[in-house]
């Protein structure tokens, strides 16, 4: 299973700039490139100075209605050629339009009657300009579905940004998107795309709930695999103890905690209803479960109507094992979630927290 | 095949994934794969009933879904048993609607 980055981020967000970078890193020197050709002028070709035979231009503009046709037929085609041996390569890099909202995409990748056996999701890297962004997010919302969407949000021009203004941004993004890690576009290469591919395995379950001191632990989780991340992390930790309300941004982060095992029959039909009615407005859905009759963990990791193939952990990490589901969502209320959360799995409590 | 969207093989719901490392699924042999469809069909008829619908299993390869006077439609794959389920009852099934949270809770 090869996997698929997807390379994501608002118009001049500086995409095609960290693309560039990226693929002079060694470890990306076997890396299939599909670049998306927005427009008559193919300006992100012109400027990536690395197309070769594995890049394949996806030649009908905005990518999310054409996402079925041009993605499916850009990585069949990546496949045959590599069928026939004719050209070789380990991941393939999707850099999308400005516009495109990244569920198409990864739907295709998880729909796919073919594709879904050779190509897997090998992360969301989401670029955010620190200049810019802080506007974009007030009043696009397709900056903020792929914001949620991302794995990964690296920020880029924060040399051209004042440090408040980067770090007011941060603040921002951990709101809409509090599993992502965030790096600058001047981190290492090896930084910016380490674990990656493992992001969709890792339920990324950093947000605290009130009522249980596990602050501790949590901070020890994330420092694993955060130690780049520096001081700034440590506040987002305790940020969780509190719910999550962006007014101008209408995002609500929250999760809500299980004690008792999950049947995973009626886990299946109620977040299955819940995405079919209100998937437009749930950017991520990410948790472990404790299942009924099951000793190891089972991670779900949703993005709006997409739910991924559920993960069988290997192990419990840390700590108390509850059931655990973070939302990312839009002008929904939690409280009501949970209650019907409660109802249709037959529970008479669970927390709910943000 | 699914008849809605005329790919071969799509009934791979992440609640019925199929069996691969990694990935959890109780889709393991042909005798869990009945239990768990009969469990699935059980459930799902505890919604359906808040408006009068019923699910079943047809011939073990597709699903129908029917209303109390007669209407019914069929499906191949579990993935489209809401929007097919709704076009059999207009008003739908809205989880976060208070009248289905507390029918779901007496049930």
């Amino acid at each position: 299973m090869t996997p698929v980055v997807l390379l994501t981020g608002f118009l001049g967000s500086g995409k095609t700039t960290l693309l560039q970078r990226l693929l002079t890193d060694p470890g990306m020197a076997r890396a299939a490139v599909l670049i998306n050709e927005y427009g008559e002028v193919g300006l992100d070709h012109h400027l990536l100075d690395r197309i070769d035979d594995n890049v394949v231009l996806l030649k009908s503009g905005c990518i999310c209605c054409t996402v079925r046709g041009e993605v499916a037929d850009a990585l069949l085609n990546l496949q045959s050629l590599r069928a026939k041996g004719e050209i070789d390569f380990d991941r393939v890099v999707i850099e999308t339009t400005g516009l495109a909202d990244p569920y198409p995409v990864l739907q295709t990748l998880t729909a796919h009657p073919v594709l879904r056996s050779h190509f897997r999701g090998g992360g969301v890297l989401t670029t955010v300009d620190a200049v810019n962004a802080g506007a974009q997010l007030n009043h696009r919302a397709e900056a903020v579905r792929q914001i949620a969407a991302a794995d990964r949000i690296v920020l880029t021009k924060t040399d051209l940004a004042e440090e408040a203004v980067v770090t007011a941004l941060r603040t921002k993004l951990n709101r809409v998107n509090p599993a992502a890690r965030v790096v600058r576009s001047d981190a290492e290469v090896g930084e910016i795309l380490g674990g990656l591919d493992d992001a969709g395995a890792d339920p990324g379950l950093t947000v605290e709930v009130p009522g249980e001191d596990r602050s501790g632990q949590a901070h020890d989780h994330r420092n694993d695999h955060d130690d780049d991340h520096g001081g700034h992390d440590h506040d987002h930790v305790h940020h969780h103890h509190h719910h999550h309300h962006d007014d101008s941004l209408g995002v609500v982060t929250f999760s809500l905690t299980v004690d008792q095992p999950v049947d995973w029959t009626d886990f299946g039909i109620w977040l299955t209803l819940l995405l079919h009615r209100y998937g437009d407005r749930i950017f991520r859905v990410k948790g472990i479960l404790s299942i009924a009759g099951e000793d190891r963990p089972v991670a779900i990791h949703g993005v709006q109507h997409l739910v991924h193939a559920p993960v069988h952990m290997t192990h419990w990490p840390e700590g108390p094992r509850v059931s655990r589901l973070v939302f990312i969502l839009e002008g929904l209320d939690p409280a009501r979630i949970r209650r019907s959360f409660n109802a249709f799995m037959r529970l008479d409590v669970a927390d709910v927290a943000a | 095949m699914c008849s809605l969207c005329g790919i071969l093989g799509c009934d791979d719901h992440w609640t019925s994934a199929v069996e691969r490392p990694g990935v959890y699924t109780r889709n393991t042999d042909r005798q869990s794969r009945r239990a768990d469809a009969a469990r699935r069909i059980r459930a799902a008829n505890r919604v359906l009933g808040y408006r009068r619908l019923s699910l079943a299993e047809w011939q073990g390869t597709s699903y129908v879904v029917s209303s109390p006077t007669g209407a019914s439609t069929m499906f191949e794959a579990l993935s489209h048993l809401w929007p097919e389920a709704e076009a059999l009852a207009p008003r739908g099934f809205d989880p976060l609607d208070e009248d289905l949270i507390d029918w779901m809770a007496q049930r």
